[in-house]
């Protein structure tokens, strides 16, 4: 019998919830799925300055070992595929963040004839950071809002449909 | 990807009976590399390639076809994306086949801007090819080094033109905004903190074994395969040719400044190999540091920009214009039709001509030393695909 | 150093009619035509020839004009030793266009005529392996050209984007 969204909503498991969250929210593993522009950005961003390994994010090669893949550039249709891929190959709870206007929704590249506009027409992405290229200071918002959202999830507790949204 | 000629070879070599076979691989497109989305299928019989095949076409954006979409003008932003790590130079190239098009003279003044701001993104676009070989060889140090130093640049960029990768900073007829006050003397300040840092990664990086062992040797190309591959930039200029666009074919205020032409001396093992191509890199920042203190030393007043129409017509007929890019000479064959838009616009870069020696130039060679080769080459995958 | 003029009038001389009567293009464009079936002499001609020494194929570009029905392929022609330029045209008719292969002459050209093919449809003859290279195996038609229609999709993802301002 699965413990997973099992039990009801009481101090202790909504405690545990919360320490089950703030352990996987700080420590992301991230792959680096750099296509373009902003894979530099991305690259600057764990750098020195912006530093992503304070927030527990350090860069991995493979999907098998990362939590969130962050798409940096544009996505073009021979390469969807593959993301998709990469995306399916990665074990859950997987979350996936689209950096840069190309990875949002095909940014300045919607004229051409072989980019894929978008990310999410391929794999359902979680958080979205605008910019051509974002700056890394915008990156390090996007995962804040992303841990934000890893915060609030449900494991041990029961899911509720929210009040007043007809079933 | 077809794999058409690639035979598996049964072979029956050990005197036990054991059987090997070729393994086919496939390396990419999803890597974790600085070069961006390549893919080589390589067939290799254990750790020894027989043939490292590249597969392109991952980060293709149809950035041609879209010049004939968006007009003279509106390409520029464009051009940062052909080679976003030395953005300047691609809107130099855009805007120079422009101007050569329509005659239009640049003013001094907006020339010298033009080279500041070329000769500052060689340097920014060097960190990342030196640390990025560190850093496919297995250093991660030089890497975080260079990142930094790359930081202090971002900052001069930003407060040049605002953007700190892709710069858009050049117009048709000149440039887009003068540099703003003060600038120069951050400039002159950064330059007096990053030349004894270039000495430093020189010692720190240059002469450690494992790194020199892992380049000398590899890859050798001869100076006649490299004009025949038509190879460009630092990987020709490692092979021991002296060919520069800034001195063979000056263009701009290059005839007016002093500076070398580091080649390749074979100093760590044989001319060409990998580690002349990285050492050639390393010495031309160097000469960057130089005509950037010449620049901004005699840098005159004036208007920055030509006054160019708006709806910007050329006349009818083509041109051929070739910028010194980081990455080598960059060719920019635009062709007008008289019109609004551009008719053909074709870029001639020089990783898509050192990514097609790939398949010679591996043949025996180790699957890590593929890593090292690609790192020497300095790809990047937007040049390839544009 | 050979001024363009000076190379036409030899080309001229050895060729005849098969190279074009006047120099077309301007600066470093500065060449003239050459029948596509004579092609492959002239360039070994301007290759191994004492005084003309073009060692290097500087760039291979395919330009399509629907207005005359043709697509024209552009050579830039370099010498690294010599210091001259000069280009060579050739054109071929728009619904069949075929041109000689320069493979065996600069190996530079194995890949810029894969990608003229590609992307304009010009079939390379002699070529040892033409096969698209920047678009995927099975893409529809030739995007360079200038009457061609982008699919609606591709493999499943459509090549469009909705806009949110209309709906």
């Amino acid at each position: 019998m699965s413990l997973r969204n099992a039990a009801p909503e009481m101090a202790l498991t909504t405690t545990i919830d919360e320490v089950l969250n703030w352990t996987r929210k700080s420590s992301l593993w991230y792959m680096m799925f750099g296509l373009a522009c902003c894979a530099i950005e991305m690259m600057q961003t764990g750098g020195p300055r912006g530093d992503l390994e304070r927030f527990g994010m350090a860069p991995r090669a493979t999907p098998r070992v990362s939590d969130v893949i962050i798409v940096s550039g544009t996505l073009t249709l021979k390469m969807a595929l593959r993301a998709r891929r990469l995306w399916e190959q990665m074990p859950e709870p997987r979350y996936v963040i689209s950096m840069g206007s190309c990875a949002n929704c095909g940014g300045l590249f919607q004229l051409a004839y072989s980019v894929c506009d978008g990310v999410d027409k391929v794999i359902p992405v979680d958080v979205y950071v605008p910019g051509c290229p974002p700056r890394p200071e915008a990156l390090i918002e996007g995962l804040v809002k992303l841990q934000e959202k890893i915060q609030h999830e449900k494991w041990l507790v029961k899911k509720t449909a929210p009040v007043g949204v007809r079933a | 990807m077809s794999l058409a000629g690639f035979e598996v070879e049964v072979q029956r070599e050990s005197p036990h009976g054991l059987v090997t076979e070729d393994m086919t691989l496939s390396m990419g497109p999803q890597h974790p590399s600085t070069h961006g989305v390549l893919r080589f299928v390589v067939r290799a019989d254990g750790e020894v390639m027989r043939e490292a095949v590249p597969d392109v076409g991952y980060l293709h954006r149809s950035i041609e076809k879209i010049a004939e979409k968006v007009g003279w003008h509106g390409f520029l932003p464009y051009t940062d994306r052909v080679d976003y790590v030395a953005a300047m130079f691609c809107n130099h190239g855009w805007a120079m086949a422009a101007e050569q098009l329509a005659n239009i003279e640049v003013p001094r003044r907006g020339e010298y801007c033009r080279v500041i701001a070329d000769e500052l993104c060689r340097l920014h676009s060097h960190l990342l090819a030196i640390g990025s070989t560190a850093m496919d060889i297995g250093a991660f140090t030089p890497f975080t080094h260079a990142v930094r130093e790359r930081e202090n640049l971002n900052d001069l960029f930003e407060e040049l033109c605002g953007s700190r990768l892709t710069f858009h900073y050049m117009r048709i007829g000149g440039v887009g905004w003068d540099l703003p006050p003060g600038w120069g003397d951050k400039v002159l300040h950064f330059l007096d903190r990053f030349e004894p840092m270039l000495e430093e990664y020189d010692r720190l990086i240059s002469h450690n074994k494992i790194f020199a062992e892992r380049l000398a040797d590899v890859a050798v190309i001869s100076a006649q395969d490299a004009i025949a591959w038509n190879l460009v930039g630092p990987n020709l200029r490692g092979s021991g040719v002296r060919a520069d666009v800034r001195r063979d074919d000056a263009y701009s205020i290059y005839p007016e400044l002093d500076f070398d032409i580091p080649v390749g001396r074979g100093e760590m093992g044989t001319l060409g190999d990998s580690f002349d191509r990285y050492a050639v890199r390393l010495r031309e920042m160097r000469e960057s540091c130089r005509i950037l203190h010449q620049c901004l030393e005699k840098i005159p007043d004036g208007p920055v920009i030509a006054k160019v129409p708006r709806t910007f017509k050329p006349p009818a007929g083509d041109c051929y214009v070739r910028v010194e890019s980081a990455r080598g000479d960059m060719g920019w064959y635009v062709v007008s039709d008289g019109t609004a838009f551009p008719h053909r616009c074709k870029i001639r870069t020089g990783s898509f001509a050192a990514i097609s020696v790939i398949p010679t130039v591996s043949r025996g060679l180790l699957l890590a030393d593929l890593v090292a080769v690609i790192a020497s080459f300095d790809l990047v995958a937007p040049e390839i695909d544009r | 150093m050979l001024e363009p003029a000076a190379v036409h009038e030899r080309l001229r001389d050895r060729f005849g009619d098969a190279v074009g009567a006047e120099l077309v293009g301007r600066a470093r464009t500065l060449g003239c035509r050459v029948e596509a079936a004579r092609l492959i002499d002239v360039m070994r001609m301007l290759r191994d020839e004492p005084g003309l020494g073009f060692d290097c194929l500087s760039s291979l570009a395919g330009v399509d004009w629907p207005a005359r029905q043709a697509i024209e392929v552009v050579y830039v022609l370099h010498s690294y030793h010599l210091g001259h330029w000069f280009a060579v045209r050739v054109e071929t008719p728009r619904d069949d266009p075929r041109v000689p292969s320069l493979t065996g002459v600069w190996p530079a050209a194995d890949w810029n005529e894969r990608e003229v093919y590609d992307l304009l449809g010009v079939v390379f003859e002699g070529h040892p392996d033409l096969r698209r290279i920047l678009m995927p195996e099975d893409w529809p038609g030739h995007p360079l050209r200038k009457d061609f229609v982008e699919p609606d999709e591709y493999h499943g993802i459509r090549t469009s984007r909705p806009s949110p301002l209309e709906s």
